[in-house]
């Protein structure tokens, strides 16, 4: 039995600077750079100076997979992530009021 | 080994063009890719509907699948004694069947050993119960891994690992394992593992973020005379006071007595009157004595129109 690995939270408590996010990703800057001026994460800091949420880091991996496993641009994987987190927040609200 | 078909993965015929597959493994991707899909195994289908778009999509490999005849799925197969792939090319994250990595596999991944690359990261799901969100817990994990066998050939594997989930987990919420993703190639760091968190419902309590919905049942008379009463927290049990003159649905919070973090959630506790049943004559007579004393008319603002 190996020793337990401490998982860290990806919320707002944690921060992750541009090479951080691009190292997490597997992907250029550039690329991360196209993913904020399509507004899909908003990072605190002036640019060169970013600093991502690890909830940020979370929604760029998710934007990622989906622009790469369906083959669509930037634009239309942003769409879907903000329409699957409305089916998920109100998949919530229903299950609390089951 | 056991025979996989492709054609039958994708739900196509043998005959389906490059465009047909392209449709299927498109329509199949959205049903069951793990971000978009709710089915249960959903990532185990989104895996094999990516292995044989791979072999299908490729005109090389899938002459080559296709040389190997039909068989049944399932049905015990060994690749030819003289079958040779040579057209093996970089192949993408995660992890493929026995099957695969027999016929495609080895040239692939050898080519990608030349380089010094990080390890892509690989993604999951946790479940876990609103007590364990609470206070942390520990989960053990089984992961599906590739090692390389001492003829240089990619086996699956599956690697035990036990992971620390902090407290104050939510719904939905990724967490991230450093350095359990798939092993870097050429020297290169590992990946990272990606996990996501359910939380399980829970008989009473109900997470919403951070804050716990809770709906407290109380006697008329404590929501009428107020009274101090004791309500489960995840935290424990805590005194409660019952304002004077309470109705039900009256919402009452308990500060930072939700899921911790910074800052830590509410409970939030619905107060929600139960009458007593009139089982006997003498309850009667209590309710009776009440219709005659206590004027009320919870009907008034409906009769006006």
């Amino acid at each position: 039995m190996t020793d337990p690995i401490s998982a860290m939270l990806l919320d707002n408590s944690v921060e992750f600077s541009l090479n951080e996010v691009c190292a997490a990703c597997s992907v250029s800057e550039e690329l991360v750079v196209e993913i904020v001026a399509e507004g899909i994460v908003e990072p605190a800091g002036d640019r060169g100076q970013w600093r991502f949420t690890g909830l940020a880091l979370a929604r760029v991996q998710r934007v990622l997979r989906l622009q790469h496993d369906f083959g669509v641009n930037l634009a239309g994987a942003a769409l879907a992530l903000d329409l699957l987190e409305e089916i998920e927040r109100l998949r919530r609200v229903q299950r609390s009021s089951d | 080994m056991e025979y996989k078909d492709y054609y039958q993965i994708m739900g196509v015929g043998r005959e389906a063009s490059a465009d047909d597959i392209k449709r299927a493994y498109r329509r199949l991707a959205r049903k069951y890719h793990p971000d978009v899909s709710k089915e249960k195994d959903a990532e185990t289908r989104f895996k094999e509907v990516g292995e044989a778009y791979e072999v299908l999509r490729d005109p090389e490999k899938r002459a080559a699948y296709d040389a190997l005849g039909t068989r049944k799925p399932g049905e015990e197969f060994r690749p030819p004694p003289d079958w040779q792939f040579d057209h093996g090319t970089e192949t993408d994250a995660g992890v493929h069947s026995d099957f695969f990595e027999q016929l495609f596999g080895g040239l692939g991944r050898g080519r990608r050993g030349s380089f010094r690359s990080r390890g892509f990261d690989t993604a999951g799901q946790v479940e876990v119960t609103l007590e364990e969100a609470f206070s942390g817990t520990e989960r053990r994990l089984s992961l599906q891994r590739v090692a390389v066998d001492e003829r240089g050939r990619p086996q699956p594997t599956t690697q035990q690992l036990t992971v620390r989930i902090p407290p104050g987990v939510v719904d939905g919420q990724r967490i991230r394992v450093p350095s359990q993703g798939e092993p870097g190639a050429g020297g290169g760091p590992p990946g990272d593992l990606f996990l996501e968190v359910r939380l399980l419902p829970h008989r009473w309590f109900r997470a919403e973020g951070r804050d716990i919905w809770l709906d407290l049942p109380v006697t008329p008379w404590e929501a009428a005379l107020g009274e101090s009463v004791r309500v489960p927290t995840l935290g424990g049990r805590v005194d409660l006071k019952v304002p004077k003159g309470s109705q039900t649905d009256r919402q009452l919070r308990l500060r930072g007595r939700g899921l911790p973090g910074n800052p830590a959630g509410d409970q939030l506790v619905v107060l929600k009157i139960v009458t007593p049943a009139a089982q006997t004559p003498a309850d009667e007579a209590v309710y009776k004595e009440m219709a005659g004393k206590l004027r009320m008319n919870p009907r008034q603002a409906m009769e006006g129109s």
